[in-house]
């Protein structure tokens, strides 16, 4: 008796071997049908509704309406202290960034086109720096943060005068994957 | 990448099969030296018929040095001492006189003969004979440019040396080789990123530069022979401001990773590499003084940018610059004597040069926005990037200040040169 049951089931196991090629194939099809967000009814669900600003779905990131989607804080000529106007937008995506712990953000910093270019760079980095300080006091995980600086090398206004230099005069907050 | 390859490989082909060279850069000169030696350059024979001209070249490396006047030859057909009519060329007011042949050898190749003749004493001062392919022409005009200036002047030539610089149009980047006449530009790099602060190994092969590729800046070594390039620091961060040791194994940086813009030097034979100094401040543009004991940089460590330099092997820091509030891109004479920066001066950034020993200073440069100063590698000029009338073009001034030129791009803003190191190989 055991010894047909034992053949029975090594046969079964052939059998099986002999299948689980296909077998796994439409299995993992269907793990991909299985996606979150694809389930049955909640496309339905969400297409049923019109799209209001700060709707469900609504990526917070380029929200208009949302904090989030201001990436920029200007700094005064020679310095790179974050202004109280700024405290809230730090405070924002520093909040953001706590709540999605896989988010990371890249900090570019940026000066004016006036000195030598490397010179430019390193007060580009600074101004990068006094943002990636902020955040990491307020909670901030070292490593979803990287600091770079661009320098005069891509400024945002062209000119050569006043107003051009203290757009250029900025730090801008952009999310991995933008 | 092999689809962008093809279109550059074909330019580059374009360029070196050219018949007669095309200048990318025009160069005029403005001024002259305390003293402008008459030289008579007089065509060597036959070099019309080969695919480029020997002496136009060479007047043309001559008279750009501001040191030389030509005398007018005339088309004389002379190209034998025993041709010379030494009291006739006095006469012109010349106090040299350069003759020379050309023949073309059976395998294709070239031979040159030429003789720097001195007007006054009537004797020979100094001759060589070149055997050269075509494509070696201009380079061997040069050379006996150089061989004439050395002789002349007392000082080494520079005309056989190449310069590197960026050249921007638009949104396109290209890092940039030619001749230190202009002629033969390659494009080492093109990229829709920024490309800034390449400058020369010692070997006069690699060029490291810094480029935005990777959307931040990211240092990189690249061979000209074989246009091999690799990132030599990548790290978190900002890296950039890469500078050569004199023996071309180690390269300063400045890197963002330990937070702030400080100082590592890389060894990139055997890899690894030390923090030269630990600061709160900035700390950027470091350059390796020529005996390899010191390094130059900027540091505003004492609350405005200023020079200082600090031993190689570490230690503390010393200041260097000491007048005006704004002192940056230094960078040590070949002879270690002096060093060329960049200061402020009434709003104004302008070239200096100031003795090390005596720490006095001279302004040599008036622009609005001079920038990027570098010393030809004999000490003579100074390379640097300006602006006129809203465009980036390369200037040179004499390390005295009295001959100045201006080096304007056909197409586009150039900015960041680089003079080359001289030729490893000197002539016999």
């Amino acid at each position: 008796m055991i010894r047909k049951i034992a053949l029975l089931a090594i046969t079964g196991l052939l059998l099986a071997g002999c299948e689980s090629t296909p077998t796994k194939e439409q299995e993992a099809a269907k793990v991909e049908e299985r996606m979150p967000g694809q389930q049955p009814g909640a496309a339905e669900g969400a297409q049923a509704q019109p799209l209001q600003p700060g709707a469900v779905g609504a990526n917070p990131l380029t929200d208009p309406a949302s904090p989030l989607s201001r990436r920029s804080i200007y700094f005064d000529f020679d310095s790179f202290v974050i202004r109280p106007e700024h405290q809230s937008l730090i405070q924002a995506h520093s909040r953001y960034l706590k709540e999605n712990a896989k988010a990371k953000v890249i900090l570019q910093g940026n000066a004016d086109e006036r000195g030598s270019r490397e010179y430019n760079l390193a007060l580009g980095q600074k101004r990068a720096d006094a943002v990636k300080r902020a955040m990491e006091v307020l909670g901030v995980q070292e490593s979803q943060i990287e600091s770079v600086s661009f320098g005069e090398e891509k400024p945002r206004a062209p000119g050569h005068d006043e107003a051009s230099w203290a757009e250029n005069r900025r730090a801008d907050i952009v999310y991995q994957g933008e | 990448m092999t689809f962008n390859l093809i279109p550059r490989l074909a330019l580059f082909v374009l360029l070196l099969v050219g018949g007669t060279a095309r200048a990318a850069l025009t160069i005029d000169i403005v001024g002259g030296g305390e003293r402008q030696i008459p030289v008579a350059v007089l065509p060597f024979a036959s070099e019309d018929r080969l695919p480029q001209a020997l002496t136009p070249v060479i007047a043309a490396d001559l008279t750009r040095s501001g040191l030389f006047k030509m005398v007018e030859t005339g088309g004389a057909r002379v190209y034998e001492p025993t041709q010379v009519n030494y009291v006739d060329w006095r006469a012109r007011g010349a106090e040299a006189i350069v003759i020379g042949t050309t023949a073309t050898l059976p395998d294709g190749r070239t031979e040159i003969r030429f003789r720097l003749l001195d007007a006054v004493k009537q004797t020979q001062m100094t001759g060589f004979v070149y055997t050269v392919s075509p494509a070696q022409l201009r380079l061997t005009a040069h050379k006996i440019a150089d061989v004439i200036y050395q002789a002349l002047t007392g000082d080494v030539g520079v005309f056989a040396t190449r310069i590197a610089y960026v050249v921007k149009q638009g949104k396109r980047y290209e890092l940039q080789v030619s001749d230190s006449d202009g002629y033969g530009a390659q494009t080492v790099l093109a990229s829709n990123e920024p490309i800034i602060s390449p400058t020369w190994a010692p070997d006069g092969d690699r060029l490291a530069y810094v480029s935005f590729e990777d959307k931040k800046p990211v240092v990189y070594v690249q061979s000209l022979k074989s246009g091999d390039r690799r990132a030599v620091a990548r790290f978190k961060g900002s890296n950039s401001a890469p500078g050569w040791s004199p023996d071309g194994k180690k390269l300063a940086v400045v890197l963002s990773m330990a937070g702030g813009s400080q100082i590592f030097v890389l060894d990139l034979a055997a890899g690894g590499m030390t923090r030269l100094m630990q600061s709160a401040s900035i700390d950027t543009e470091p350059n390796y003084s020529p005996d390899g004991q010191w390094i130059m940089f900027t540091s505003d460590r004492g609350g405005s940018p200023q020079i200082y330099r600090v031993p190689a092997a570490g230690g503390p820091p010393q200041r260097m610059t000491f007048e005006g509030g704004y002192n940056v891109s230094a960078r040590y004479s070949p002879d270690g004597r002096s060093l060329v920066f960049i200061t402020r001066n009434d709003g104004r950034f302008n070239v200096a040069v100031q003795d090390i020993a005596t720490r006095q200073v001279q302004v040599l440069t008036d622009g609005a926005l001079d920038e990027s100063p570098s010393f030809a590698p004999n000490g003579k000029m100074i390379l640097y990037a300006s602006e006129v009338a809203g465009r980036g073009v390369l200037a040179a001034v004499s390390s005295d200040g009295r001959v100045k030129q201006r080096l304007t791009s056909s197409s586009g803003d150039i900015r960041e040169p680089a003079w080359g190191p001289l030729p490893r190989t000197q002539p016999k």
